[in-house]
């Protein structure tokens, strides 16, 4: 066991809070945006983003720095706020997020938004993306860690699975994968759109060490990435069982709640039930 | 014809450059003994990937690649590369501007023998229409070789083309090439035949047959398709009044569909296109004769000249 001091724990908490507050505003202030998606992958962005990752606010381009790609990318809100949160570009800039000029795009395009590693959007390039930065490190020094994050959306897809050959092939140890395992997705439940499982077989049987952890647990997450970083030669899974919507009852394991915007009433319930939120 | 193929060509001035620019890799999707990227893989096999068949997954892996700052050369044949792969492309590569030299082997009809399924008669098309992409299809081997520093040290991602059959030679040692511009082979008066690719050589022997019934054909090597050299394309429509395009690709948003767009806005002469049309053509005994048979032929540049003479009056 990995020590994570409680006032770490309760300050990943907090920031998973405002995180979910900021996307409420921003989708509630833009009309459009994926509030579920992003609510799911809150503690783990702020556990990533305020603890684990090796960064550099101040150098978005700092060579050693750990790589992170938002492979769901439409939880752009939740990364754009973490990433102004962490520092990279001022929180004001999340009021713009998608008018005409700003850098926020309704998917994170790595070219306009300091801080964003790859430009996403449709499903399940992140792994792939993340192999060829894994072997890039390996034949050009400063080594670093790379981290992914997959949606179920994103497993569904058949890129996702030759990055995981490839992932296995070239023993990317240097990589974890983290799964936001919401099993909602834009049409309803994954596990009747397309079901995923055995998950926990396939991404063992594809070479993969598999740890499965209750992703909303900021000490599961904790441990759980410090555990990837000590295993040697090949690629770690982290299977995130997560609530799409966590946060807001009546969002949570919604699929309506994937892409839909709350009207003024909806607005103010889930804003005071975050307020009181505490995971 | 010049005495060994393009990819040939290509494949041994890869891994002689390979020698110099340590940055460079290169990754093939099982086929490198057919785009014959295995030069490079026995030369540096440190630096070589084969990913076998996931050619969307290669680019992607491409992309982060060269966001970990190597100069990724992404290898498989044209029509794989660029349908398979093709959002790949668009959002890993083209929109997210990564530094991806992609290489489409077996360009047009060069692979005869296989048939339609493996011919790339719409890859320029598709390339062309990808944002922040540089698209090149050199006319020979002289320039395939030279084209491999050149688009390695060119900052962004680009399709190249290559053929998989020998073609004929257009330049010799001494021809240096820059991206982006076009080539004057053949000074002409009457008509410019531009062409590009395995083409070049082809236009220039229409010119020459042209030359014998004393009409002047002045020939354009275009070996960067996109951005296009709208410069020398408008001067030659201005100075000769008709033009005449030829290229190993559908008519459908290739090298011809670019020249009549650039000079639809700035000096529309009557233009002719020579070129596949709207069809998946079929397998032949060699890439010559299957050419011939697609519209490809001397015979089809001379007689869309003449068309095109007949237009312009």
């Amino acid at each position: 066991m990995h020590h994570h001091p409680e006032s770490l724990i309760c300050d990943l908490a907090e920031i998973a809070r405002q995180i979910r507050l900021d996307v409420l505003e921003m989708v509630y202030r833009r009309k459009a945006g994926h509030p579920g998606g992003s609510f799911s992958c809150a503690e783990i962005l702020a556990a990533l983003y305020f603890h684990q990752l090796k960064i550099d606010p101040a150098r978005p381009d700092w060579p050693a720095r750990d790589r992170f790609l938002l492979s769901k990318g439409h939880a752009a809100a939740a990364l754009y706020s973490v990433l102004a949160r962490r520092g990279f570009f001022p929180l004001e800039d999340l009021e713009r997020w998608g008018h005409l000029g700003a850098h926020l795009q309704g998917h994170p395009d790595r070219i306009k938004t300091p801080g964003v590693e790859m430009s996403s959007g449709f499903l399940g390039h992140g792994l792939s993306v993340a192999v060829g930065l894994v072997l890039a490190q390996r034949l050009k020094p400063p080594h670093y860690h790379t981290y992914v994050l997959m949606s179920d959306g994103c497993m569904q897809s058949g890129v996702a699975w030759e990055g995981a050959l490839a992932a296995a092939k070239y023993r990317a140890s240097e990589l974890t994968v983290i799964m936001d395992y919401n099993d909602v997705q834009l049409d309803g439940a994954a596990h009747d759109i397309m079901p995923l499982e055995p998950l926990v077989d396939k991404w063992r049987a594809f070479g993969f060490t598999v740890l499965e952890i209750n992703g909303h647990n900021i000490r599961q997450i904790l441990e759980a990435l410090d555990t990837a970083l000590e295993i040697h030669s090949m690629p770690t899974v982290v299977i995130a069982h997560t609530t799409k919507g966590k946060g807001v009852s009546f969002m949570e394991n919604s699929a309506k709640w994937h892409g839909a915007v709350p009207n003024d009433e909806e607005f103010a319930l889930a804003q005071a039930e975050l307020k009181g939120y505490r995971v | 014809m010049s005495e060994i193929p393009q990819r040939q060509a290509y494949g041994m001035a890869l891994a002689e450059y390979g020698d110099l620019n340590h940055d460079v890799v290169v990754l093939d999707a099982d086929v490198s003994s057919s785009t014959l990227t295995k030069y490079f893989a026995d030369r540096h096999p440190d630096r070589f990937f084969n990913l076998g068949v996931t050619e969307a997954s290669m680019v992607d892996i491409g992309a982060g690649l060269a966001l970990g700052g190597a100069i990724p050369f992404v290898n498989t044949f044209a029509a794989l590369l660029t349908l398979r792969a093709c959002e790949q492309i668009r959002t890993c590569v083209a929109y997210a501007q990564t530094n991806v030299k992609l290489i489409g082997g077996h360009a047009g009809l060069s692979d005869y023998k296989d048939g339609p399924t493996h011919f790339a008669t719409n890859d320029v098309a598709l390339m062309r229409a990808m944002p922040n992409l540089v698209v090149v299809a050199p006319s020979d081997n002289i320039e395939a070789a030279r084209m491999v520093p050149a688009i390695a040290e060119y900052e962004g991602p680009v399709y190249m083309r290559i053929s998989r059959a020998a073609v004929p030679d257009v330049f010799d040692e001494t021809h240096t090439i820059t991206l982006g511009k076009g080539v004057t082979v053949r000074p002409g008066g009457d008509v410019t035949i531009i062409g590009s690719g395995s083409m070049v050589g082809r236009c220039v022997l229409a010119a020459e047959a042209l030359a014998q019934e004393n009409i002047s054909a002045r020939v354009l090597a275009i070996h960067t398709i996109k951005p296009l050299d709208v410069e020398l394309i408008r001067q030659a429509a201005q100075e000769t009044g008709a033009i005449v395009t030829a290229e190993d690709h559908s008519i459908i948003g290739g090298l011809g569909s670019a020249v009549a767009e650039a000079l639809v806005g700035c000096y529309p002469v009557p233009i002719e296109f020579v070129g596949v049309w709207d069809s998946f053509a079929e397998t032949g005994l060699d890439t010559e004769s299957l050419m011939d048979a697609c519209g490809l032929s001397v015979g089809n540049i001379v007689a869309a000249v003449c068309r095109a003479l007949r237009r312009k009056g």
